[in-house]
C-alpha cells in the first residue's frame, strides 16, 4: 500500500481560533462582566463591546437537516458562529443587539425552544439508549423528550430556586452523568445475564469475561467439552460490564428492566461541595412510549424543590438542609428497604446520631 | 440526496414513536422521520427503534474497529436485526475531537453535516460526553472512507478504550469573566501533547481529563474525569467597591445577607452597610459570590490552576469524586502546560506499571493508598489533600514494612535497633 506512506495521522483537532467570533477574540480573557436579558438571552461585556447569546432547546442526537438548519441561522443572525454548551444546548454568538429578538422569533417558529439560561432546566445530558446502544435498559432520546415536554415551561423561564440540571443514562454505566445531575433518571436490569453457551464459545474471550466482573461472579465451565462460564446470580449486581466483553450475555430482560430516579447530585463547588445523586424511586417499569410514571415523578420532585428551597438552594442543597424524611414526606415517595446502601462505603450512609427529624 | 429506494417515510409505520411528535421539546423522531424521506438508512433505523419500543428491547451487539494506524475512535454497532433491516445491519459511530469549547463556524458545521450524509446515516450526536463529535451510521467500508476524508478536512479521530480520551472543557476565556487559565489552550496543548496516548490506548483504563475555569466546574471534570483540571486563585477576591454599592443600592442590604454573606460556607464575606469585607484567608474559593455580584466581585489575579485525580463512575467499584492532588499550580506559560504534562506522565508510568486490568487512576488509589501513590508520582503529602488525618492508629511506618508495591523504591532504612537486641523471649528461665 504505497499511499499509507504519505497518509498524515495524529493532527488533532482543528484550532479553535478560526472559530472564535471576532468580538470574542478581541474580548478573550478580558471579560468583564454579564447580564441576563431574558431567559435564554445573555450579555457578555468586555473591553471590545458585547457579545449576545441566544441559548436554543435542542435534541442531542440530529439529523444534517438540523445542523444545517442551525448554521441557516447562524449565518443571518450570527456572523456564522456559534457554539454548544457542554450539556449540549446550541448557542448563537451574536455581535449585534437587533439580531436577538428576529432570531428568538424564528426559532421558536421553527419549533423550538429559547431558554435553559440560569435559574431554569438546562437542555438535558443523556445517553444512547435503544437508538444504538448494546446495554441499555430503556430508551434515551424518548425519555428526554417525554419529561422535557412536561418542564418545558421551566427551560423557557427563570423561576426556579436555582439552576436545575436533569439527566438520563439508559444503564448503569451511566454515560450519561446522571451521579451528578440535580434530578437523574437511570435506566435498570434487574436480572443476571443469560448465558447463551452455543455462541459463547466461538464469541467471547474466556478470561477477559471472567475478569470483567467486578464482583468475581463468573467463573469458567465447561459443557460438553467445550469451556463456556457460569454466573453465580447471588453475586450479580447486574451492571452488565461482563456483556460488554462478551456479547453472548445478554442482560437485557423486556419485562424486568425499568428506570429509577435519583436527586440531589451538583458538580459545581459553589457554597457546598460537589455530592453525587441519592435514590429517589427504584424502580418504575419501563412503559414508553411516554413513561407517564417517570414525567409525573420527575415533575411532582421539582414542584416540590420549587415551593420549598431557597433562592440559590440546588435541589441537594435544599434536601441537606430539610433532611431526608421530609424530602420523601413532601414528596409523598415511598422509603423502602432498597434505598438502604448495601454495596462498599454502605455504612457511611447511615445516620450515627439522635438528632431526629419530626 | 433523493434516493428511489422503496422504503419512504410514506411507508413507516411508527405507531408508538409517532407519539413522541407532539410537545413542546424538539422531536427527535420529527427529526429523524424527516430525514428517513430522503434516506432509507434512516427509516430502518426508526423501523428497528418502533421495536425496541414495542418490545422494550435493544437489539444493538458492540464491538471495536479500528481505522488504519488508530487504536480507537471507531465504536462498532451490529444490529441483531440485520437481515430484516439491512441498511442498519452495521451502524458504525465515528468519534471526532471537538474544537476546544465546542466553538464552530458554519462553514465546519457544514462539512460535518456533507461527510455524514455523504458516508454515513446523515445522524450526528453533538456531543459524545466526552466532548467527542459523534456521526453515526457507517457500515465496515464506508467508516474507513469517511474517516479518510475527514482527516483530509482537518479533523481528528477521537479517544475510545483504555487511552487517554478526547478532552473537552468549559467556554473559558472565550466568554467567561470569572475563567482562571485559558482552558481552551490547555485542552488544545493536551490534546497534541498525548496525541498518541489518545490515538493508541495502552492504559489499564480509561483516562479522562476535562478542564473547567473555575470551581463552578462547567465541564463537569470533578465528578466525571480521572484528571479535572480546575481554575482557582490565591489572592485577594478583587471588589469593585462601586459596584458592590450598586449592587446593595439595587438589591437590599437584607437580601445581599441572606443571599450572599451568608451563604459563605466558611461565613468569610460580611457586609457593612455597601461594603463588603472579606477575610481571604478563609475564603474556600467556591465562587457563590462571585456568582451572584459578578460585576463587584472577580477571582483575585494570582490565578492558576487546582489539580484533582480520580473522579468517576459507578462501574466498577463505586462512583468517586476526584482527590485533591496539586492545591496550586501556575498555568499561564507553555512551561507551565509543559510542567503539567511531565507530572501527568509520572502518574501513567507509576498506574500503568502498578494499575489492574480496567482499573481507573481513582480505584488504584483506593486500593494502594493516597500515601503510596504520592510516593509513586513523587509529590509530597499536602493537609489539603484530606478532609482530615486519619482517625484508626493503623499506621505501617514504613521502615518496619517491605515496600507496598513489588518495585517500589525504598527509602534508606533509619530503623532504630530495638532494646534489648533480641528475637526470641524465654519462657522462665534461670
Amino acid at each position: 500500500m504505497a499511499t499509507e506512506a504519505k497518509r498524515v495521522t495524529d493532527i488533532g483537532p482543528p484550532h479553535f481560533e478560526k472559530f472564535l467570533h471576532p468580538m470574542i477574540k478581541e474580548n478573550f480573557g478580558k471579560w468583564k462582566y454579564h447580564e441576563s436579558l431574558a431567559p435564554g438571552v445573555l450579555a457578555h461585556t468586555g473591553p471590545a463591546g458585547t457579545i449576545f447569546s441566544v441559548r436554543m432547546s435542542s435534541a442531542r442526537l440530529v439529523s444534517s437537516n438540523f445542523l444545517r438548519m442551525v448554521c441557516d441561522l447562524a449565518d443571518k443572525y450570527a456572523d456564522g458562529y456559534f457554539r454548544f454548551t457542554s450539556r449540549n444546548n446550541v448557542e448563537f454568538l451574536l455581535a449585534n443587539k437587533d439580531n436577538i429578538e428576529p432570531l428568538k422569533k424564528e426559532i421558536t417558529d421553527k419549533g423550538f425552544l429559547v431558554g435553559g439560561t440560569n435559574n431554569a432546566i438546562s437542555n438535558v445530558v443523556h445517553t444512547q439508549g435503544w437508538v444504538h446502544c448494546h446495554s441499555a435498559a430503556t430508551d434515551a432520546s424518548g425519555l428526554v423528550k417525554v419529561v422535557m415536554d412536561e418542564l418545558a415551561e421551566y427551560f423557557t423561564s427563570e423561576k426556579l430556586p436555582a439552576k436545575l440540571r436533569v439527566a438520563v443514562a439508559c444503564c448503569l454505566n451511566m454515560c450519561g452523568a446522571v451521579h451528578a445531575s440535580d434530578i437523574a433518571i437511570l435506566g435498570l436490569h434487574r436480572t443476571p445475564p443469560r448465558i447463551d453457551n452455543k455462541t459463547l464459545p466461538n464469541l467471547c474471550e474466556i478470561p477477559t469475561t471472567v475478569a470483567s466482573c467486578p464482583n468475581n461472579a463468573i467463573r469458567p465451565t465447561s459443557i460438553e467439552g467445550k469451556t463456556t462460564v457460569k454466573v453465580d446470580e447471588d453475586k450479580c449486581m447486574y451492571c452488565g460490564n461482563c456483556f460488554t466483553v462478551c456479547p453472548a450475555m445478554p442482560l437485557a430482560d423486556p419485562l424486568n428492566d425499568g428506570v429509577s430516579i435519583w436527586v440531589g447530585g451538583k458538580i459545581s463547588n459553589a457554597r457546598s461541595e460537589p455530592m453525587f445523586t441519592k435514590l429517589a424511586v427504584p424502580y418504575i417499569p419501563n412503559n414508553p412510549p411516554r413513561w407517564p410514571e417517570v414525567t409525573s415523578t420527575v415533575k411532582q420532585i421539582v414542584e416540590v424543590y420549587a415551593a420549598n428551597a431557597k433562592p440559590f438552594e440546588r435541589v441537594g442543597e435544599w434536601i441537606n438542609r430539610i433532611g431526608w424524611p421530609k424530602f420523601f414526606d413532601l414528596t409523598g415517595i415511598e422509603f423502602t428497604k432498597y434505598h438502604l446502601d448495601d454495596f462498599r462505603h454502605a455504612g457511611t450512609t447511615y445516620r450515627r446520631s439522635v438528632q431526629n427529624r419530626y | 440526496m433523493p434516493d428511489d429506494s422503496e422504503s419512504t417515510s410514506a411507508d413507516l409505520k411508527l405507531p408508538l414513536l409517532d407519539q413522541l411528535e407532539e410537545g413542546p421539546w424538539p422531536s427527535f423522531v420529527k427529526d429523524l422521520k424527516q430525514q428517513a424521506s430522503r434516506r432509507p438508512q434512516v427509516a430502518q433505523l426508526l423501523q428497528q427503534l418502533e421495536e425496541s419500543y414495542e418490545n422494550r428491547w435493544d437489539y444493538w451487539r458492540g464491538t471495536v474497529l479500528n481505522v488504519s494506524g488508530y487504536g480507537g475512535g471507531v465504536i462498532a454497532r451490529y444490529s441483531d436485526l440485520g437481515e430484516k433491516y439491512p441498511d442498519v445491519a452495521q451502524f458504525h459511530t465515528i468519534r471526532l475531537i471537538e474544537p476546544s469549547a465546542f466553538v464552530y463556524n458554519t462553514e465546519s458545521l457544514r462539512q460535518l453535516a456533507d461527510a455524514s450524509e455523504e458516508f454515513g446515516a446523515g445522524i450526528l450526536q453533538l456531543h459524545g460526553m466526552t466532548g467527542d463529535i459523534l456521526l453515526l451510521g457507517f457500515d465496515n467500508e464506508k467508516m474507513f472512507a469517511a474517516a479518510e476524508a475527514l482527516m483530509e478536512q482537518g479533523w481528528d479521530i477521537g479517544g475510545s478504550g483504555n487511552g487517554m480520551r478526547t478532552i473537552p472543557c468549559c467556554v473559558g476565556p472565550a466568554r467567561c469573566e470569572m475563567s482562571c487559565y485559558d482552558t481552551l489552550k490547555l485542552t488544545s496543548f493536551l490534546t497534541k501533547r498525548f496525541i498518541g496516548e489518545l490515538h493508541r490506548p495502552e492504559f489499564p483504563y480509561k483516562y479522562k481529563f476535562k478542564l473547567s475555569g473555575c470551581a463552578n466546574d462547567c465541564a463537569n471534570a470533578m465528578t466525571r474525569s480521572d484528571m479535572p483540571v480546575i481554575g482557582t486563585w490565591r489572592d485577594d477576591i478583587q471588589v469593585d467597591e462601586q459596584a458592590v454599592a450598586d449592587f446593595v443600592d439595587r438589591h437590599g442590604e437584607e437580601w445581599v445577607n441572606e443571599n450572599v454573606t451568608s451563604r459563605c460556607p466558611t461565613r468569610c464575606i460580611h457586609l457593612h452597610g455597601r461594603k463588603i469585607e472579606i477575610d481571604n484567608h478563609n475564603c474556600v474559593r467556591c465562587m457563590h459570590c462571585i456568582n451572584v455580584m459578578h460585576a463587584a466581585l472577580a477571582p483575585g489575579n494570582d490565578r492558576g490552576v487546582t489539580l484533582l485525580i480520580g473522579g468517576k463512575r459507578t462501574v466498577r467499584s463505586g462512583e468517586m469524586v476526584s482527590t485533591m492532588l496539586v492545591p496550586f499550580m501556575e498555568m499561564k506559560t507553555d512551561a507551565d502546560r509543559e510542567a503539567l504534562a511531565d507530572l501527568v506522565e509520572r502518574i501513567w508510568e507509576f498506574w500503568g506499571e502498578h494499575g489492574h486490568d480496567h482499573e481507573r487512576v481513582g480505584e488504584f488509589i483506593d486500593r494502594v493508598g493516597l500515601g503510596t501513590f504520592l510516593d509513586g508520582v513523587g509529590i509530597e503529602p499536602d493537609p489539603q489533600m484530606v478532609l482530615n488525618p486519619r482517625s484508626n492508629p493503623y499506621i505501617k511506618f514504613e521502615e518496619y514494612t517491605a515496600p507496598r508495591l513489588e518495585g517500589e523504591p525504598q527509602k534508606a532504612a533509619n530503623v532504630l535497633p530495638r532494646e534489648p537486641e533480641v528475637t526470641e523471649i524465654p519462657f522462665g528461665g534461670d
